[in-house]
């Protein structure tokens, strides 16, 4: 069992960061690592990303937004109560180098792994720009720790109620106009973003890392339910990723992939409803 | 027949029994919770309206709800099936008593199915009215071999619990008696842990059920998992001099029965454990290879600890193996009694991960076993193996059984559905997707496999069960390319024939295609039961561990010595997929080995140069 020792709601709706106690996983997780998670005897196994972890204080945290019944079910645990199965590290451990300035670029709830992968790149010495972006400002998150991170940092909301009026690609576009020298992106988002981005940075011959987000039972090599397409091979996310080169993941064949089980979660999202 | 003086309702309800839809073969009767009892689920139309009518039978002469208004003795016009909505109305009889309809539906129990026909207007369905057929308990001719108990196939089909019931003791002492006590018994050869079989089978003749759990339990820790899914058929079996004649004793049920035997007495006697020896092992994987070793180490008195990366304990006997042929609380069962002896597990620990072997021996391990599994699905490598509802075996069978995915949604995990599924491959995994599917709710499930029946690598009895709950098989057939729709699911599968040819490196004829004669099967799931390869996650962190070219771990003895100090490996992750029981030999080996190696202080580490280089 592990403890949740801190819980904090990021946002007015359903951002939720868990911290919970974890010392070994702790100790050994690197930037972009995730780990999967198991809430009571009933629950999916349910991979999520780390945002920071803490090796002294032997915890690390995760940043999630509730959108089916597992997410509700995890927001749903007070300060103290415990999540029964976290396995981890999981996913390859990424190099990271010193290549000047890298842009981080960060969607929705992936700002938080966004936030971790930048700590790395840090600490090899890079330059940061962070460019993040929400739907609304109520669901934009981490401000104050990429602001803490980065060397600049720019924010978008697609209703204009914060920061820059658009999207993430504008403000990397302007960025490129203004003749700001990229010398890598890493993309981290709904899919569509980061079909958006690797779009926009392939023109600009801008070299991008983006974070896929596939369904997974076990983490480990086991089921190939991740797999997926890049450079015309076929690579597991969870052992091979889940970072990849975004030029070669073909987004719409994940896309389609990752829908297999709307219908079912629907279903469990409803089922639990009725039971209340 | 009538009863009551009103209806006719010769319809059977009861233990083990139930009713199905003649047209699409789901079931009808369904159980009640709240009132602990079985009901019939019909729709019914009365008038203008139609609804459900749920009768409940019994013997004082039953009770019927509705969702329509139906007065006690009102007669409905029209009675359907609530699945497909096809006409369940016997066209041949009204009730004699009150001129209703009357229903035509499939019973099956323990007795083949049969049509049976019941007056829908009377509540009063009566009660179960036969027993059930004395067939399955009878003695067979004195000679030859006793057969198990099994659930119905067309039941079965359609649930999730165990097929077959084994042996009861009667059954048990009768087929223990037929072993001719050979005065040099071929069949402990035939078995990889050399299992002194005609000792316990003589226990079990003589009635010492006890005593012959304790004779199994000195060579095998995990005989009710043994006595399900051993190759018995290929092993001792096999070697059984009864075998050409009347058939083999049946040394894998015999088995079964003295574990259930003792795990349902409070007497499951714990062996004597020796005296600590202080050294401390840690084994990596808890499927059939790591559990066995645990369990001869710990009794030797070493301080074992087994790690697993899932949540659950028991690897390919957890995520792999289906609930109906070997049920997880029997597996359960048997973890707990390696708890009783002392051995420690860790669930949530990856390999490669959390840790890696550097730790283990900083952590101050003596020894280490590597037992992982194969466990990295294969594909086939053609077009369109990416489609949505193209699932490895591993996936679907981990979803089903590891995760529950047949309680879905009570359990939150789903699995994939499909109405004609294809399932590609031969072997035992293959036939437990298959019949997974089948109880997953699919129309029509086809096996298709490039050799034919006689070259499958199944267990004979899975092939069979397979055959009797209505699995098709396509044999000489292999899949070339996967078609799918405009949004991305698998429609189709493009097929070559093949033919058999000179045998291959295996012994097996190799499967030629015979070309320019493709066709087209329609499936909607698709299940990728071709085999699996080792686990990638393991060798991080482990530099220095030879590997052989199919990428498994190399050991340089037969006890699965590997090219690290105080390492050693066993089962599928060295040698690739195989069965439970040959992992549990390997691990045999591995254990006597360790123990040998720890009490002679021995530090040094031969491994042979040529057998290095080859």
């Amino acid at each position: 069992m592990f403890t949740i020792v801190d819980r904090q709601e990021l946002t007015k709706r359903d951002m939720i960061s868990l911290t919970v106690e974890a010392p070994a996983i702790a100790r050994r997780i690197r930037p972009g690592q995730f780990v999967i998670l198991r809430v009571n005897e009933t629950g999916e196994r349910l991979p999520l990303t780390v945002a920071y972890s803490d090796a002294v204080a032997g915890t690390i945290t995760i940043i999630f937004q509730v959108v089916g019944k597992s997410t509700a079910l995890l927001a749903s645990l007070p300060i103290g109560d415990a999540i029964r199965d976290l396995a981890g590290p999981l996913g390859a451990v990424m190099e990271f180098e010193n290549v000047g300035t890298v842009v981080g670029i960060g969607g929705g709830s992936g700002i938080a792994v966004l936030h971790h992968l930048l700590i790395g790149y840090r600490e090899a010495g890079n330059r940061l720009i962070g460019v993040i972006g929400a739907r609304e400002k109520d669901l934009l998150i981490l401000e104050n720790e990429m602001n803490r991170l980065c060397d600049r940092v720019i924010v978008t909301t697609d209703d204009g109620s914060y920061g820059m009026h658009g999207l993430v690609t504008d403000a990397l576009k302007d960025l490129e106009e203004q003749g700001e020298r990229l010398d890598l992106a890493v993309a981290v988002g709904p899919l569509v973003m980061m079909r958006a981005v690797c779009q926009m940075t392939r023109l600009y011959d801008l070299p991008t890392i983006v974070s896929l987000n596939p369904i997974m039972i076990d983490g480990t090599g086991m089921c190939g339910g991740c797999r997926c397409t890049v450079g015309g091979e076929r690579k597991f996310a969870c052992v091979d990723g889940p970072h990849f080169d975004g030029h070669k993941v073909d987004f719409d064949e994940l896309m389609r992939r990752n829908a297999t089980y709307s219908r079912d979660e629907r279903l469990s999202l409803l089922s639990s409803v009725r039971r209340g | 027949m009538t009863q009551n003086g009103q209806h006719d309702g010769a319809f059977v309800t009861g233990a083990g029994l139930a009713a199905y839809c003649p047209n699409c073969r789901k079931a009808l009767t369904m159980l009640d919770p709240s009132r602990q009892e079985v009901v019939v689920h019909l729709r019914v139309r009365c008038g203008e309206e139609s609804g459900d009518l749920f009768l409940a039978p019994s013997a004082e002469g039953g009770r019927r709800t509705s969702t329509l208004d139906i007065c006690e003795h009102d007669t409905v016009d029209a009675v359907f099936c609530p699945h497909c909505g096809a006409s369940l109305v016997d066209g041949q009889r009204r009730c004699a008593a009150c001129g209703g309809p009357m229903a035509r539906v499939l019973v099956a129990g323990v007795k083949q199915p049969r049509l049976s026909s019941f007056c829908v207007t009377a509540g009063n369905v009566n009660a179960l009215t036969e027993k059930p057929p004395e067939a399955e308990t009878q003695r067979p001719a004195r000679e030859s071999r006793h057969r198990m108990p099994e659930q119905d196939a067309v039941l079965r089909a359609r649930n999730f619990s165990e097929v077959t019931y084994g042996f009861d003791r009667e059954l048990a002492m009768a087929e223990a008696a037929r072993c001719l006590a050979c005065k040099k018994p071929k069949c402990i050869e035939g078995c990889p842990v050399n299992v002194d079989i005609p000792a316990f089978v003589a226990q079990v003749k003589a009635g010492d059920f006890l005593g012959a759990a304790h004779t199994i339990k000195q060579r095998n820790a995990l005989p009710a998992i043994c006595g399900r899914v051993c190759p018995q058929d290929q092993q001792c079996e096999e070697a059984c001099v009864l075998g050409k004649k009347e058939g083999p004793v049946a040394i894998g049920a015999l088995e079964r029965f003295v574990a259930d035997f003792e795990r349902g007495t409070d007497a499951v006697t714990l062996p004597e454990r020796a005296a600590r020896t202080g050294h401390r092992i840690a084994v990596v994987g808890s499927g059939p290879a790591g559990l066995t070793l645990a369990a001869d180490l710990v009794l030797l008195g070493h301080a074992v600890t087994v790690f697993e990366a899932l949540h659950k304990l028991g690897g390919v006997l957890a995520y792999g193996i289906p609930e109906f042929r070997l049920p997880k609380d029997v597996v359960e069962a048997e973890i707990a009694y390696l708890r009783r002896l002392g051995v420690k597990f860790e669930v949530d620990a990856v390999v490669g991960r959390l840790f890696d072997l550097g730790d283990l021996f900083t952590e101050g391990y003596d020894a280490v076993y590597l037992a992982t599994g194969a466990g990295l699905p294969i594909f086939l490598g053609i077009p369109g193996e990416n489609l949505c509802n193209v699932v490895s075996a591993n996936e679907y069978l981990t979803r089903v059984n590891l995760m529950k995915a047949y309680l879905f949604p009570d359990y939150d995990t789903p699995a994939p559905k499909g109405t004609r599924v294809a399932v590609l491959g031969g072997g035992n995994v293959a036939m437990d997707c298959a019949r997974t599917a089948l109880r997953m709710g699919s129309r029509e499930v086809t096996v298709v496999y490039r050799r034919t029946r006689d070259e499958m690598p199944a267990r004979t009895e899975e092939i069979v069960h397979a055959e009797q709950e209505g699995v098709r098989f396509r044999y000489l057939t292999s899949p070339v390319r996967y078609i799918g729709d405009e949004q991305g699911w698998v429609r189709q599968l493009e097929c070559v024939p093949m033919k058999l040819g000179q045998p291959d490196a295996s012994g097996r004829p190799r499967p030629i295609p015979v070309s320019g004669a493709s066709y087209l099967l329609d499936a909607d799931l698709v299940l990728v039961a071709i085999g699996a390869g080792p686990n990638p996650t393991l060798f991080a962190g482990c530099e220095g561990l030879e590997r052989s070219e199919r990428g498994y771990i190399r050991t340089f003895s037969d006890a699965g010595r590997t090219s690290l100090p105080r390492v050693w490996a066993g089962g599928d992750i060295v040698t690739g997929s195989a069965t439970v029981i040959l992992a549990m030999g390997a691990a045999r080996l591995a254990a006597a080995d360790i123990h040998a190696y720890l009490s002679d202080g021995a530090t040094d580490w031969p491994v042979p140069a040529a057998t290095a280089v080859a």
